[in-house]
């Protein structure tokens, strides 16, 4: 165990709510407005925190622990994810084999959850959850494998940090698992082109609508769970690009911090510049990750 | 080595192009995504050259004239047979779109597989996969198009794919083999926008499925 | 061996005396039940010491038979199948005696009887060393078997499915014949210990025979496109049979392709591996693909074991390539991976079986879209019932993840090696993997959220009510079980299957899997801390809320004044936008219009998923086969006269031929 990884683990336990304030900011300079404040989240979930709760007749357990088990998952994953310059808590042959099953189980509990309800608006919201996770996860796993195919590493801490190798024989690979990963990203964090969050109560969400039922505590720890989620994800394409550079652990860190930052700023642009995809349209996209992905491998093939 | 990298997204660029041609649902987007295809393709034996003769003769002939045709001689050409024609603007697929883009990432993996037995120079690992790739892509959109002018763009890709392939297989290709195989394809073309047009004045349609009319026999 | 004898000898004995007993059926079931249950123990016991023991017990006795022996040998491979064999059926003894408890009549003590006889045969199975008794052993499986999914015959459905399994079994075992036939005359002896090393590698007699163990065995397992008798026998039989079917009985086809490669005299070619892995990726992909389309919750299920078994050849193609290339470190993560996921997969199937028969025994009704809104009237059979779910989805903490782990580890290996022949198959088998986890969440994510969570859509699902103490039972020990095996995977891994796939491989053991034993530790011990996690957030979340309101409303509605039960998503829509994304492959047909103008009227819409593998290529040829033999009913006269003539005939040509 890495002791040294605590400090990034509470950073990034401590900093994910900021991402998703960031992207809001961006998002509010487009359109031309001032935009909610940056730790807007931060707001959110302390008053979340303080209140009480409403419950549907209808729930039974599986609908209050499921905030629960998303963000002890979601916690869990991050504390198997290097960042700048620290291997992460915990690193060993498939780490990220647990780290893509880990996010499924806060997943499956998500969707249990929502159709728990009994809402047929939440079950829709779970139907397509489910849908487009399932083309998603050979997309990411795929592109993991070429990153461990080019790196020679089995464990993330190895794949997305080992230095080696030139940067212009690598960089086609990286950009391309690179963008695979940004799809999955998107996919799985419920951004525009595949979903809008900002379509409240419209027939087109994913997250948004999963978490319709929820109040209180529980509310909060299921918005806290997506934060980490974006996080995660951010944190894996920032290490998948930048991870070659050298430098000092202070200086890595740093560049770690920046690239996150850009991941939200990114993912603020699209969603400013882009509409969101005809929901039949979305598999396409997750077909063209995947074809990324399997890109990616075939040119790590004979370099490695 | 930078060489190398930027083939690479050249490449990766064409199979982008692929996916485009197998998930559009309108011929324009069609139309320029091959001629884009081409116009990328034009630049590859530039890159593959391995000494950078850039001052010859040879060097800098096929690659513009490959550009000026593909990218705006057969566009044009396309683009007025559209036009003209008054054809549908719709690919009217066989097959259809996921199907589509599925076989797109299965023949990448088949080019793969397929490459790693092909007793092949190096360069680019991705060269070969990615030209059979588009070579079946080509094939594949010949196949499972309704539209006669989607035939006319799978042929185009067919002929990317070859020529990609050639660019892997011939370090120094012959000028005026590659001048000879354009001015073919040029022909083609040529010849096949004629037939469109021909076609849709006769049947006031491009679907080729009305051509099973003309067959002797019918059941 | 002792214990094992006698374990047989109870099962023998129990099978005697419960058709006696039928007229007393309570009595029957008490005594068939009983007789397996502790048989199962001392089963349970005789496994757990040959799979500690360093040589395996053998038996060899002699019969009056003209050909073979009564060789019986628990070795570590037998013992490691007869593990789950009796875990699940003395569970499912007890389980059934439940079941029939209630309307108890006169055909339960026979159903008792085959059931005994059932366990007998698997476990002849699993130790036969002797190609007569293994082949007879195989027969009485098939036949019992037979009987027990017929228990319900009134029903034509029933009677139907029945037929199809015996026509099933029966391909299966004319295979199995000219398998054994042509290794037993290669070897010249009908004894296993003959055949090691008998099948030469490169021979195109060794690819007639792999080729023939996997059509024959593949019948049994399920693999696709011989798959067609799963979804018809499993929904038809009582549950604690569907149950012990699907979790054991169709593993006998693994342990015949797993014993076979015992027998081979080098390593596999290439291609053996390809083929496993390719049939694997088709069963996996399918079979889940299949069981998302489905409305009948044991349908569903039976889909699945066709899923779970393409797991398990993935795990064992993967094997079967570190064997032809020499890498030991990828056949024990693929072996182990896959017999692994073997008995994982007894556990959690047989426990959604018995989920499933629950369901059916307290409301009638297998249609999940009649379902709903379960798991408040049912608890104890809800919580086992996602365990189990989360177990099969290859969820953490559970077992089904400590097993698909090991053959993603495996095929990660194999991808690094950079060996071209191995490379594209392992890319396969990660992509397969994970499309097959995406999917198989999905599936039951469906199954939970309409079945178990919800409201209640019809009169029936409402009144429904949990299920006797020993329904429960048996169903919370295997959910035990699910989790501990899910926890304890790399104390069990080592013990369990790293001899094994050493023996099955031929090198001493030790120290190949020990990477993938010291990666489950560290999983092993961040699920516990997972567990921990969950557990203090559920306690901070009660503390928060402890001094506060919280009140109870209906489910937000949009504001729709009347929402009613029968709006709730249903299993079809939930999977809808899969199904449709895969149509291609599904050719699922959407019948009924939708309704249309300002007053429609009352109309209906429902979806109907052909089994396309099973009607493109079973039915074909079981249409021809009919047609060839449609001409030969005229040797059927129904004179005893023209059947004398045919024996005469037969006879003067064998005399003819011979002399």
């Amino acid at each position: 165990m890495n002791t040294v990884a605590l400090g990034p683990l509470a950073l990034a336990l401590a900093a994910a709510p900021l991402l998703p304030g960031l992207i809001n900011r961006v998002k509010a300079f487009f359109a031309g407005r001032r935009g909610p404040p940056l730790f807007q989240l931060y707001y959110d979930l302390a008053k979340l925190l303080r209140k009480g709760a409403v419950y549907s007749r209808t729930t039974t357990w599986v609908f209050r622990a499921s905030p629960a088990v998303g963000v002890a998952a979601g916690a869990l994953a991050l504390a198997l994810l290097p960042s700048g310059g620290t291997p992460a808590l915990l690193a060993f042959p498939g780490d990220f084999v647990l780290l893509v099953y880990l996010l499924g189980l806060a997943r499956f509990f998500l969707v249990l959850a929502a159709l728990d309800t009994g809402s047929s608006f939440e079950g829709l919201g779970a139907s397509r959850e489910v849908a487009f996770s399932a083309l998603a996860e050979p997309a990411f796993l795929i592109a993991l494998a070429a990153l461990a195919r080019a790196s020679g590493s089995l464990s993330l801490s190895g794949l997305l940090g080992a230095g080696g190798g030139e940067l212009p024989v690598r960089l086609p690979l990286l950009l391309l698992a690179a963008a695979a990963l940004m799809l999955v990203l998107l996919t799985e964090n419920a951004r525009v082109p595949v979903d809008d969050p900002n379509t409240h109560l419209e027939l087109t969400m994913l997250h948004e609508v999963l978490v319709l039922d929820y109040s209180g505590p529980d509310l909060a720890f299921a918005l806290y769970a997506a934060a980490l989620k974006l996080w995660l994800f951010g944190a894996v394409l920032v290490r998948t690009l930048t991870g070659w550079l050298p430098g000092s652990p202070a200086l890595q860190t740093a560049i770690f911090l920046a690239g996150l930052v850009t991941v939200a700023l990114a993912v603020g642009v699209i969603e400013s510049c882009m509409a969101r995809l005809r929901l039949t349209r979305v598999p396409h996209l997750l077909i063209a990750a995947n074809a990324f992905a399997l890109l990616a491998v075939l040119l790590g093939m004979r370099q490695g | 080595m930078m060489l190398h990298s930027l083939t690479s997204l050249l490449l990766v660029f064409l199979v982008l192009a692929n996916l485009r041609l197998l998930g559009a649902s309108r011929l324009n987007v069609c139309i320029r995504t091959v001629a884009a295809q081409g116009v990328a393709l034009s630049l590859l034996p530039l890159l593959n050259a391995s000494g950078l003769s850039l001052t010859s003769f040879h060097a800098l002939a096929l690659p513009t004239a490959t550009a000026l045709v593909k990218g705006a001689l057969f566009p044009w050409l396309l683009f007025r047979a559209l036009r003209e024609a008054h054809v549908q603007r719709e690919v009217e697929p066989y097959v259809g779109f996921t199907p589509s883009l599925l076989f797109g990432v299965g023949s990448l993996a088949v080019g793969g597989h397929l490459a790693a037995r092909l007793p092949l120079p190096g360069g680019s690992p991705l060269l070969v996969p990615v030209a059979l790739a588009t070579m079946l892509t080509g094939l594949f959109l010949i196949i499972a198009r309704r539209q006669a002018l989607m035939q006319v763009v799978g042929y185009l890709a067919l002929e990317n794919g070859i020529f990609a392939f050639g660019a892997s297989v011939m370090k120094e290709a012959p000028l005026l083999v590659e001048m000879g195989i354009l001015l073919d394809v040029f022909v083609a073309v040529f010849i096949m926008g004629i037939t469109v047009f021909h076609i849709s004045r006769e049947f006031e349609h491009t679907d080729t499925e009305r051509l099973s009319a003309l067959k002797d026999w019918s059941p | 061996m002792t214990l094992f004898l006698s374990a047989l000898a109870l099962l023998l004995c129990g099978a005697a005396a419960a058709p006696v007993l039928r007229r007393a059926p309570r009595w029957a079931s008490a005594v068939g039940a009983g007789s397996a249950v502790l048989g199962a123990l001392l089963g349970l016991a005789a496994a757990v010491r040959g799979l500690g023991a360093a040589a395996g017990a053998d038996l060899r006795l002699a019969w009056t038979l003209p050909m073979g022996s009564f060789h019986v040998l628990l070795d570590r491979l037998s013992s490691f199948f007869l593990l789950p064999l009796f875990l699940l059926a003395g569970l499912c003894a007890v389980y059934g005696y439940g079941y029939f408890g209630q309307h108890a009549r006169r055909r339960d003590g026979a159903s008792w009887c085959f059931y005994n006889l059932l366990i007998v045969a698997m476990a002849l199975i699993f130790t036969a060393r002797d190609l007569v008794l293994f082949l007879m052993a195989w027969e009485l499986m098939a036949l019992t078997s037979f009987a027990l999914v017929i228990h319900e015959r009134e029903h034509d459905d029933v009677r139907h499915a029945g037929w199809v399994y015996l026509v099933a079994s029966h391909i299966s075992l004319a295979l199995l014949l000219a398998l054994f036939l042509l290794l037993g005359r290669s070897a010249g002896t009908t004894d296993f210990d003959g055949f090691t090393g008998v099948i030469q590698v490169g021979s195109g007699l060794a690819d007639v025979l792999f080729v023939l163990a996997v059509l024959g065995f593949g019948a049994k397992a399920g693999f696709l496109t011989l798959h067609g008798w799963l979804p018809e026998a499993h929904p038809a039989a009582p549950s604690h049979v569907s149950a012990l079917m699907s979790g054991v009985m169709i593993k006998t086809g693994i342990y015949g392709l797993v014993r076979l490669l015992t027998f081979l005299s080098g390593p596999p070619p290439l291609w053996w591996g390809w083929l496993l892995i390719a049939v694997g990726l088709g069963s996996g992909v399918l079979g889940v693909l299949l069981a998302l389309a489905q409305h009948d919750l044991k349908r569903l299920l039976a889909y699945h074991s066709v899923e779970n078994m393409g797991i398990i050849l993935l795990g064992l193609g993967i094997g079967c390539l570190g064997l032809t290339t020499g890498r030991p470190l990828w056949t024990a993560l693929g072996l182990a991976g896959g017999l692994l996921h073997v008995l994982n997969h007894a556990l959690f199937k047989g426990l959604l079986f018995l989920g499933a028969g629950a369901v059916l025994h307290t409301t009638g009704l297998r249609n999940m879209d009649r379902l709903g809104g379960l798991l408040r009237r049912m608890r104890w059979t809800g919580l086992a019932f996602i365990v189990g779910a989360s177990a099969i989805s290859g969820l953490p903490p559970f077992n089904g993840f400590a097993s698909e782990f090991l053959i993603y580890l495996a095929s990660f290996q194999t991808l690094l090696s950079g060996d071209s022949a191995a490379v594209w198959p392992a890319l396969a088998v990660i992509g397969g993997l994970a499309l097959i986890g995406g999917l198989a969440a999905a599936c039951f994510a469906k199954v939970v959220g309409i079945v178990l969570l919800g409201e209640p859509r019809t009169a029936e699902a409402g009144q429904a009510h949990e299920v006797s103490a020993w329904l429960v039972g048996p169903m919370l020990v295997l959910a035990a079980l699910c989790l501990v095996l899910g926890l304890g995977a790399p104390w069990l891994v080592g013990p369990l299957t790293e001899r094994m796939a050493s023996e099955v491989a031929g090198w001493p053991a030790g120290h190949p899997l020990a990477a993938g034993i010291a990666s489950l530790r560290t999983v092993t011990g961040l699920l516990v801390a997972l567990l921990i996690l969950t557990a203090v957030l559920a306690v901070v979340r009660h503390a928060l809320l402890r001094k506060r309101r919280v009140s109870a409303a209906g489910t937000w509605d949009c504001g729709y004044l009347q929402p009613t039960a029968r709006m709730q998503y249903t299993s079809s829509s939930f999977a809808e936008p899969l199904v449709s994304f895969f149509q291609p492959v599904l050719r699922t047909r959407v019948e009924g219009a939708a309704p249309h103008g300002l007053f429609p009227g009352p109309s209906a819409r429902h979806t109907h998923t052909p089994d396309t593998p099973t009607e493109w290529l079973a039915a074909p040829l079981f249409r021809g086969v009919a047609r060839l033999a449609w001409p030969m009913r005229r040797l059927q006269q129904g004179r005893v006269q023209w059947y004398v003539l045919y024996i005469a005939i037969m006879l003067l040509v064998l005399l003819v031929w011979k002399l």
